[in-house]
């Protein structure tokens, strides 16, 4: 793939799998944890957390990014602290995949509420009368329910990641090597002359990649779901 | 023992109920919306009743006058619904499992009669068999306390009959009390040892399930059409010509063939309306069972029916009869005569081991 790939572009795809990897790994728990919380507990606030939630699925994508930039910027409080740890992110890949986490969060929620929402409660009633604690209910009733809808959500988060344009270069810019992700680099090629050979192999790869993961995820759902049974079934 | 005292108020309904039970199978019976399951729940813990107190063979689940709650989960209780709630993401020897605590699998698979069960996925069982895995698996928990909330309810006459007998094995054999929510009479006859009536959210009535189930004044509750008297009866003898002879305190009762051995005692359910009263011995009629009896108690309706408690030796029958019969025979207190029970009315689903 190198060989048919330049140097640069091989760069490029290389850096957004692993922004896209990153940022998916990482934000998996959270995603879970708020998917739960907004599936299972009506409090005060609810209706902002998930707008909250659901927020950069709605802004420009620019706007996400200076938000991004104001928070995490080496000058703002939050981005020195990171800074002075050493944790930095500003200009940086991790910055990138700071950016595509938040980006790709409201699909992976959804698609983790919506499958935890299926799960009947009652089944969770009964494995507490059996005796099991909260935590044991969640991780062998709970989560493995809801597998269909964490994996779903994480390859849709996966393919956001990869994808994600707006909210990236306005917080950390378009770097070679570091924060030039294939968006980036499509979007860089096609602003010089000549570059319009390199933008259409990245165009290829991401349509590759997109397609991919769809069809993952569908293989991978439909699986998990035949090995659960389905309570209708 | 089981002693429950549960008061909670709900929008438009106050649950009050409470009632102390020997050993056995506790039956709450009552129409819908009279609070049973309110009352299993609160047991359960499920519902954080206002006002609880819970006890089990000494054992304090919960005493909100003392401020103690347990957990559901440390409760101990093995809760059986309506519908089977097998965990569909594990096989079933994984839903036995779930809440086993050491003990053995094998005998509670044998006796529920799971065992060719054990590899397959919940969704592949018919209703009757996960029905009968669920009862399992909250029975290897091993409960201080079983409720049973209705668990033959989603079954058709086939299946329930397919699970009763495990349920009377579990009574006889495994020696965990049992809370058994139910609005058939014919389920609660077989199975109760004692029966809580309740209605509109208070107790009606608590006793021996013969003493409730032939009271008069419970039948408003049960409903006449299925009001009937509960008696014990030993198998005398197998006749030759396919009867079978039960005596009972008030004489002998003949049933189409049993397949208990003679000696074996039964308990035998007798239908309000399928007794007859004759102030002679009736002569030249079909029906073969004939109990001299005296009254107890009349209760009248609001119908054009008579309630009428029996006494035939110290079993105690209902009958139901109409006024005018009532007021044409004279029926008062201490009125002697015959009670005829036409013999389709010991129905064979009737009868259960005591």
């Amino acid at each position: 793939m190198s060989g048919w790939l330049g140097p640069a572009e091989w760069q490029a795809v290389a850096l957004s799998l692993r922004v896209a990897l990153v940022a998916t790994c990482l934000s998996l728990p959270f995603g879970i944890a708020v998917a739960y919380i907004l599936a299972r507990y009506r409090f005060p606030g609810h209706a902002l957390l998930n707008g909250l939630v659901h927020l950069p699925l709605i802004l420009p994508p620019v706007v996400t990014g200076y938000l991004l930039l104001l928070s995490f910027g080496p000058q703002a409080p939050l981005g020195g602290l990171l800074e002075s740890l050493g944790l930095g992110v500003a200009f940086r890949w991790t910055g990138a995949a700071l950016a595509a986490a938040i980006m790709a969060f409201p699909l992976m929620v959804r698609a983790i509420r919506l499958t935890l929402e299926a799960v009947d409660p009652k089944l969770e009633e009964v494995a507490g009368t059996l005796g099991a604690s909260r935590l044991r209910v969640f991780v062998t009733i709970t989560l493995p329910l809801t597998l269909p809808g964490i994996l779903t959500g994480a390859v849709l988060a996966f393919a956001k990641a990869m994808g994600e344009f707006g909210a990236t270069i306005t917080f950390v810019s378009n770097i070679p090597g570091e924060t030039r992700t294939v968006p980036s680099a499509i979007y860089a090629f096609l602003q010089v002359p000549g570059g319009e050979g390199s933008a259409w192999r990245l165009v290829i790869v991401s349509v590759v990649v997109a397609m991919g993961a769809l069809l993952v995820s569908e293989i991978l759902a439909r699986r998990v779901a035949a090995r659960i049974g389905g309570r209708d079934a | 023992m089981l002693e429950v005292s549960v008061r909670h108020a709900f929008p438009g309904f106050t649950l009050d109920a409470a009632f102390e039970a020997p050993a056995g199978v506790t039956a709450l019976f009552g129409r819908s919306g009279a609070g049973k399951t309110s009352v299993v729940k609160a047991a359960a813990g499920v519902l954080k009743a206002q006002q609880a107190r819970i006890c089990v063979d000494g054992t304090v689940l919960e005493d909100t006058g003392a401020g103690l709650r347990l957990k559901v989960s440390d409760r101990r209780i093995g809760y059986v619904f309506q519908e089977p709630r097998l965990f569909p993401h594990m096989n079933v020897r994984a839903n036995l499992r779930y809440g086993m605590r050491g003990g053995e699998m094998d005998p509670v698979v044998e006796m529920l009669g799971i065992g060719d069960l054990l590899d397959r996925r919940p969704n592949a069982l018919s209703g009757g068999e996960a029905q009968r895995v669920a009862i399992g698996r909250a029975l290897l928990s091993e409960p201080r306390l079983l409720l049973l909330d209705e668990p033959l309810a989603a079954l058709d006459d086939a299946r329930k009959a397919e699970i009763l007998p495990f349920l009377e094995r579990l009574r006889d054999e495994a020696g965990v009390p049992m809370l058994y929510v139910s609005h058939s009479i014919a389920e609660i006859a077989r199975l109760a040892t004692t029966v809580v009536a309740m209605e509109a959210g208070c107790v009606a009535r608590v006793g021996a399930a013969e003493d409730v189930l032939s009271d008069p004044d419970v039948s408003p509750i049960l409903g006449v059409r299925e009001a009937g008297a509960l008696i014990r009866a030993r198998i005398a003898r197998h006749h030759a010509d396919g009867l079978t002879e039960l005596s009972c305190a008030g004489g002998s009762l003949w049933l189409p063939r049993l397949d208990q051995g003679e000696g074996a005692e039964v308990r035998v359910r007798i239908m309000a309306q399928d007794v007859m009263l004759s102030a002679s011995p009736p002569d030249g009629i079909s029906a073969l069972n004939i109990l001299p009896v005296r009254l107890t108690t009349l209760r009248q309706g609001d119908g054009p029916g008579v309630m009428v408690q029996l006494l035939a030796g110290d079993d105690r029958i209902l009958a139901r009869v109409t006024r005018r019969s009532a007021e044409a025979m004279g029926l008062r207190d201490n009125w002697r005569g015959y009670a005829v029970i036409k013999s389709v009315a010991v129905a064979a689903e009737n009868i259960s081991r005591a």
